[in-house]
C-alpha cells in the first residue's frame, strides 16, 4: 500500500441546493482544487464555486483573426502576385472578391478555436478517470450530486474534516 | 390563482410614471419644434422636404416594426427569456397607427417621391412600361393601405391580449398569442420586403434587388434591439424596475444586437456582392452613384459604423455588461440607422453627389417624428406595467442568469 497515491475525496450531497451552499463554503475556506458533479446544470453554481470566466474566448479570437489574415494572404499572394490572372474582367486582387472565402476561413478557425481550444482546457479527450472507478458515482448521470477535493489542492489535509462538515455524505477517498 | 397572485406581489412591473411622463413631455416638445422644422423645410424645397420625411418615417416605421416582429417571435419560439423585454416590443410596435398617421404625407407627395408615377415618364421608358403593371399609383396605395393595416392589426391584437393577461393572469391569452404568431411572422415577412420594395426600392424604378426586403428587415431588427437595450437601460435606472431587470436581462440584448449588427453586415454586402460580380449595368448603376462624387464617403462610413466598429466593441461580454459602453454603442447605431435610410433616400435626389446643405431638413423631420414617436412610446409605460405583469413566465425568466 506505499506506493499507492490518492486522486481526492469524494462526497455526496442530498439536492443541488445543498451542494451549491458546500460549493459556497469551499470556495470561502480557500479550497482551488474542487470540483462538483451534478446530472443537470445549476443556476449559481460558477458563482458558488468561484469559477472564473473560461479562457476560450481568446483561443476563439485567435483562431478567427488567423483566419482573416491567412485568407486574405492566400489569395493575394496566389492571385495577385504568384500567378495572376484576368478572370471575368475583374481585377486581381479585390476585397469584394476576397470577403467570402476570408469570411468563410475567420468562421472555420474560429470554430476550431472553440471547439478544439474547449478540448484543451478540459485536458478532453480523457478516457479514463479516477472517479470511473467507484461504482456509486455512476448515480451522478440520475439523480446523485457529489463535491471532490483534489489530492494537488495545498488544504487537503483537512479536507476531509471540512466535507463532513459542510453535510457530505459517503466520503470517500477515490484512489489516483 | 395564488400563485398567480404571489407573483404580482412579490415582481415590481410598474415603471416610474413620473420619469415615463417627463420623457413624454421632452419628446412632445421636441416633437413640435420639429415639426416646425419640417414646416420651414416644406416653404424652401418641397420635394427636398418629401425626400427627408420619407427617410425619417423609414426610420421609425422600421423600428417599430422591429417591435413588432420580436413580440411575434417571442411566441413562436415559446421563449421565456424575453418575456420580461416583450412589454416594450410590444409598445414600440404600438407606434404604428402613429406611422400610418405620418404615411399620409408620403402619398401627396408621391409625384415629387417617385418617379414611376408620372405617366408621361412611363410612356417613354420601355422598362418602366413593363413594370407599370405593379408600379401604378393606385395599386401602390392599396398596397400600403394592406401592409399598414396588417401591421395595425397586429400589433393591436397582441399587445390588447397581453394587457388583458396584466388584468386576468389567465394562461389562456398566452396560448392565443403563440397560435397567432406563425400566420403572423408570415405576414410581418411579407409585407415588410414588398413595403421595403415600394417605399425604398422603387425610387430608383429602374433598379432591382430581390434582397432587399431582407436587407430592410435586418437594419429594422437591430435598431429595434437598440431602443430595447436602451428602453432596458432606462427601465433599470431613472425606470426604477431595477430590482427585477438586471444587467442578466439587459446583456442579452446586447448579444442580440450584436447577432444583428452581423446580420445586417451580411445581407448588404451579399447584395453588393452578386451586384458587384454581376457587373451589368441595370444593377450597378444604383451603387455607382453612391461610390461616386462624394457619396462614397458616407458608404465608406456605413460600412465602418455599421459594422467594423460596433463589431469589434461589442464583441466582448464586458462590453455588453456595461450600462455606459452598451448605451453610448445603442446610441450610435441608431445613427447609422439613419445613415443607412439617408443612403437609400437621398442620392435618389442628388445623384451628383450629396448636398450637406438640406441635412437641416432630415434633421427636422427625424425631430419632428422622432419626438412624437419617443414621446407616445413613453406614455405606454406610463399607462401599463412595463413587464407583462402576470405573463407566467415572468418569474422564470428574471431569475434568468447569464453566470
Amino acid at each position: 500500500m506505499a506506493d499507492r497515491r490518492t486522486w481526492g475525496l469524494l462526497a455526496e450531497f442530498e439536492n443541488p441546493a445543498t451542494l451549491l451552499h458546500a460549493a459556497e463554503r469551499a470556495r470561502d475556506a480557500g479550497y482551488k482544487n474542487f470540483e462538483t458533479w451534478t446530472p443537470f446544470p445549476i443556476h449559481g453554481m460558477d458563482r458558488a464555486m468561484g469559477l472564473k470566466g473560461s479562457k476560450v474566448g481568446w483561443i476563439v479570437l485567435g483562431g478567427g483573426l488567423t483566419g482573416l489574415a491567412g485568407a486574405l494572404l492566400l489569395q493575394w499572394w496566389t492571385s495577385a502576385v504568384a500567378y495572376p490572372m484576368v478572370i471575368g474582367g475583374k481585377p486581381y486582387f479585390a476585397w469584394e472578391w476576397a470577403t467570402p472565402v476570408t469570411f468563410e476561413l475567420s468562421i472555420l478557425l474560429s470554430a476550431f478555436g472553440a471547439v478544439f481550444g474547449m478540448f484543451a482546457l478540459n485536458r478532453l479527450p480523457r478516457p479514463y478517470h479516477p472517479l470511473d472507478r467507484i461504482p456509486r458515482f455512476r448515480k451522478v448521470t440520475d439523480d446523485a450530486f457529489f463535491l471532490t477535493i483534489e489530492a494537488t489542492d495545498p488544504k487537503f489535509a483537512q479536507a476531509r474534516e471540512f466535507l463532513e462538515q459542510a453535510g457530505g455524505r459517503n466520503i470517500t477517498e477515490v484512489p489516483a | 390563482m395564488a400563485a398567480t397572485a404571489h407573483n404580482r406581489a412579490t415582481i415590481p412591473a410598474q415603471a416610474d410614471a413620473g420619469a415615463a411622463n417627463g420623457v413624454f413631455k421632452i419628446g412632445l416638445g421636441l416633437g413640435v419644434v420639429g415639426l416646425a422644422g419640417v414646416g420651414g423645410a416644406f416653404a424652401v424645397d418641397h420635394k427636398q422636404a418629401y425626400f427627408s420625411w420619407l427617410t425619417a418615417f423609414a426610420f421609425y416605421t422600421t423600428i417599430a416594426l422591429g417591435g413588432l416582429f420580436f413580440t411575434m417571435l417571442h411566441h413562436l419560439v415559446r421563449a421565456t427569456w424575453s418575456t420580461p423585454l416583450r412589454r416594450a416590443a410590444e409598445n414600440l410596435a404600438a407606434n404604428l397607427p402613429l406611422m400610418a398617421v405620418l404615411f399620409i404625407p408620403i402619398v401627396i407627395g408621391m409625384h415629387d417621391l417617385y418617379h414611376w408615377s408620372h405617366a408621361e415618364a412611363v410612356e417613354g421608358d420601355p422598362i418602366l412600361k413593363g413594370k407599370a403593371g405593379y408600379l401604378s399609383p393606385t395599386f401602390w396605395i392599396v398596397r400600403a393601405v394592406i401592409y399598414l393595416a396588417v401591421w395595425n392589426v397586429l400589433a393591436w391584437f397582441f399587445r390588447r391580449t397581453s394587457l388583458r393577461q396584466d388584468e386576468t393572469g389567465d394562461v389562456g391569452l398566452t396560448f392565443k398569442m403563440r397560435k397567432m404568431a406563425p400566420a403572423g411572422v408570415l405576414a410581418f415577412a411579407l409585407t415588410i420586403s414588398f413595403a421595403g420594395f415600394d417605399w425604398l426600392m422603387s425610387l430608383n424604378p429602374h433598379w432591382f434587388s430581390t434582397i432587399f426586403g431582407v436587407y430592410v428587415f435586418a437594419g429594422a431588427t437591430m435598431s429595434m434591439f437598440a431602443v430595447l437595450a436602451l428602453t432596458a437601460l432606462w427601465l433599470t435606472n431613472r425606470g426604477g424596475l431595477g430590482n427585477s431587470l438586471t444587467i442578466d436581462n439587459v446583456h442579452d440584448v446586447g448579444k442580440l444586437m450584436f447577432g444583428f449588427i452581423v446580420f445586417w453586415t451580411y445581407i448588404a454586402f451579399s447584395q453588393y456582392y452578386l451586384i458587384w460580380y454581376g457587373n451589368i449595368p441595370e444593377e450597378t448603376v444604383w451603387y455607382k452613384v453612391r461610390l461616386e462624387n462624394g457619396w462614397q464617403w458616407y458608404s465608406r462610413l456605413l460600412a465602418v459604423g455599421h459594422f467594423a466598429l460596433p463589431f469589434w466593441v461589442l464583441m466582448s461580454r464586458h462590453a455588453k455588461r456595461n450600462r455606459l459602453v452598451l448605451g453610448i454603442t445603442a446610441v450610435w447605431l441608431l445613427v447609422m440607422h439613419f445613415l443607412d435610410h439617408y443612403l437609400l433616400v437621398s442620392p435618389t435626389l442628388h445623384d451628383h453627389g450629396p448636398h450637406p446643405a438640406t441635412l437641416w431638413m432630415d434633421a427636422a423631420a427625424m425631430l419632428g417624428i422622432g419626438g412624437l414617436f419617443v414621446a407616445f412610446y413613453a406614455r405606454r409605460f406610463t399607462k401599463a406595467a412595463a413587464l407583462p405583469a402576470r405573463d407566467p413566465q415572468l418569474a422564470a425568466a428574471l431569475e434568468y442568469d447569464n453566470a
